[in-house]
């Protein structure tokens, strides 16, 4: 079945740092079909309308976390987010909001980078174990507890829906903190009082206000919202008893 | 010599943004009608402690049309609370099992409603018990 | 990194937030409507001597303090809150004001309570 031939207009927030003062909107008109993402229709204006908007992307298929940005005001990822459905009014793409801008829909990744790193998001082993001990068992049930949390792909959508974040770029944010819940709660690890020191501070869980948007903006279900408040209750338990309890006080 | 100048965007308004961003400061707001009508049963106690004139001059006080209006919005905000404390509580409990099936968010929302329903159904019939 | 103190004022505003979700929409009609307009109970509920013998036994004295501190605590923190989504950042200020005040109200009400007597 052949499309006929539709143009949209899409709007790109440009940014380029040697000549703009301060981003500008600039409008483009696109032929597109109904198969055509968000994402080819940035490409179709790179490779034949304007060659200088600068855009990140790569696996065209929601698993690498490159493309996200504002799409008529939303975090979306433009790989799975569709032309047809912003015909025939059109579409505002922006870069990801509450993070700086570093040309047109690129924005500075480095602060999110540190944090992700500070967290550990690797597992630490519990107990050494040997290649011939063999693999760590876990039953299914010890895998709901993180599976979902692991999904996360380091896309950034969340950041760009966290006003906590957007208020103040020292806490920590809804990816990093789900990150540091996915391998505190695998029960092959052993690094939680490494990472839960992060966690109990102001930019830690407490510098969320369960707004809750995160959960709803991600494009892979991971759900950060509750990774980080349900670690609220440990923490003030924790809060309460670490002087009566072994240890409690160290973390 | 590097270019870089990256360009940091104003918070300004933020919440004007999105309406899910709305939904969220409504539900913080509910924080300044639950203060409200805190303060009021605080004036009533301290009436209550100063003797039988003072404290009915509190109770006439609560028979005024301005206090009849301020009720009825206190209880619409105090049932938005209900809604939207019981709505977010998915988020803020650790994962659940019941008889290894992971508990899904509208059950946890629904139980919480369920309860309050009947929380509030046993002070009523309570007081009206005891008078 | 610093541990936070946020969980003395969470617990206080969790718990409030808790018991204002059960139980507030059935205070607020009971003492704010049905009683001051003569709905569904005997107008003699709230009377000064239903209200005296309530705050003078011990459940009722706990009871109130709960309802009255525990909502203001539970509205402190939310306002707090409130007024740094909204740009208020003068964080030492507006944290006095607003758990200084839920603080004031309790001892108030604690007090109160106290004082009357059986």
């Amino acid at each position: 079945m052949a499309d006929t031939e539709k143009i949209i207009e899409i709007q790109v927030l440009r940014y380029r740092p040697e000549q703009d003062k301060e981003p500008v909107l600039q409008s483009y008109k696109v032929p597109f079909t109904d198969d055509m993402s968000v994402l080819q229709g940035l490409q179709y204006i790179k490779d034949y309308l304007d060659e200088t908007v600068s855009f990140r992307w790569s696996c065209r298929m929601a698993i690498c976390g490159s493309c996200g940005m504002m799409i008529d005001g939303k975090p979306k990822l433009s790989c799975k987010t569709f032309l047809r459905e912003y015909y025939p009014q059109g579409l505002r793409v922006e870069a990801l909001a509450h993070m700086p801008i570093e040309r047109d829909l690129i924005v500075s990744v480095e602060d999110f980078v540190t944090k992700l790193e500070s967290i550990k998001p690797y597992i630490i082993p519990k107990e050494p174990r040997t290649l011939e001990q063999g693999e760590y068992l876990q039953t299914p049930q010890q895998r709901d507890m993180y599976e979902q949390f692991s999904s996360c792909i380091n896309c950034m959508l969340c950041y760009a829906a966290c006003p906590q974040y957007g208020l103040n770029p020292k806490f920590t944010g809804p990816g990093v903190l789900a990150l540091l819940h996915r391998y505190n709660a695998d029960s092959r690890d052993g690094g939680q009082a490494e990472r839960l020191g992060l966690g109990y501070a102001d930019e830690g869980f407490w510098g969320c206000t369960a707004v809750g948007y995160c959960s709803e903006v991600c494009p892979k279900g991971v759900d950060p919202a509750n990774a980080i408040n349900q670690n609220k209750m440990n923490s003030a338990i924790n809060y309460f008893t670490r002087f009566v309890t072994p240890g409690g006080a160290d973390k | 010599m590097s270019n870089r100048r990256p360009y940091v965007r104003s918070m300004d308004g933020w919440w004007k943004r999105d309406p899910y961003f709305i939904r969220y400061m409504a539900r913080e707001v509910t924080a300044v009608f639950v203060a409200a009508y805190a303060v009021l049963l605080l004036v009533g106690l301290v009436r209550l402690g100063q003797g039988e004139a003072a404290f009915n001059g509190w109770l006439q006080y609560l028979k005024t049309p301005w206090m009849l209006v301020f009720h009825l919005i206190v209880l619409a905000v105090f049932c938005y609370h209900t809604w939207s404390w019981f709505n977010i509580m998915p988020k803020t409990m650790p994962i659940m099992f019941v008889g290894g099936k992971r508990v899904q968010p509208g059950a946890i929302t629904g139980t919480g409603l369920a309860a309050s329903v009947i929380a509030c159904l046993a002070v009523l019939f309570i007081v009206r018990g005891m008078s | 990194m610093k541990r936070s103190n946020e969980p003395i004022f969470w617990s206080l505003f969790g718990a409030g937030g808790m018991l204002a979700a059960l139980i507030g929409p059935a205070l607020v009609f009971i003492t704010g409507i049905a009683v001051p307009f003569g709905l569904f109970f005997k107008p003699d509920t709230m009377s000064y001597a239903h209200m005296l013998a309530f705050s003078q036994s011990w459940a009722g004295k706990i009871f109130v303090l709960a309802v009255i501190a525990l909502f203001l605590w539970h509205a402190a923190h939310r306002i707090h809150i409130l007024l740094h989504d909204f740009g208020v950042h003068a964080v030492t200020a507006v944290r006095v004001l607003c758990y200084g005040g839920a603080f004031a109200g309790t001892v108030i009400a604690a007090y109160t309570l106290l004082m009357i007597k059986a």
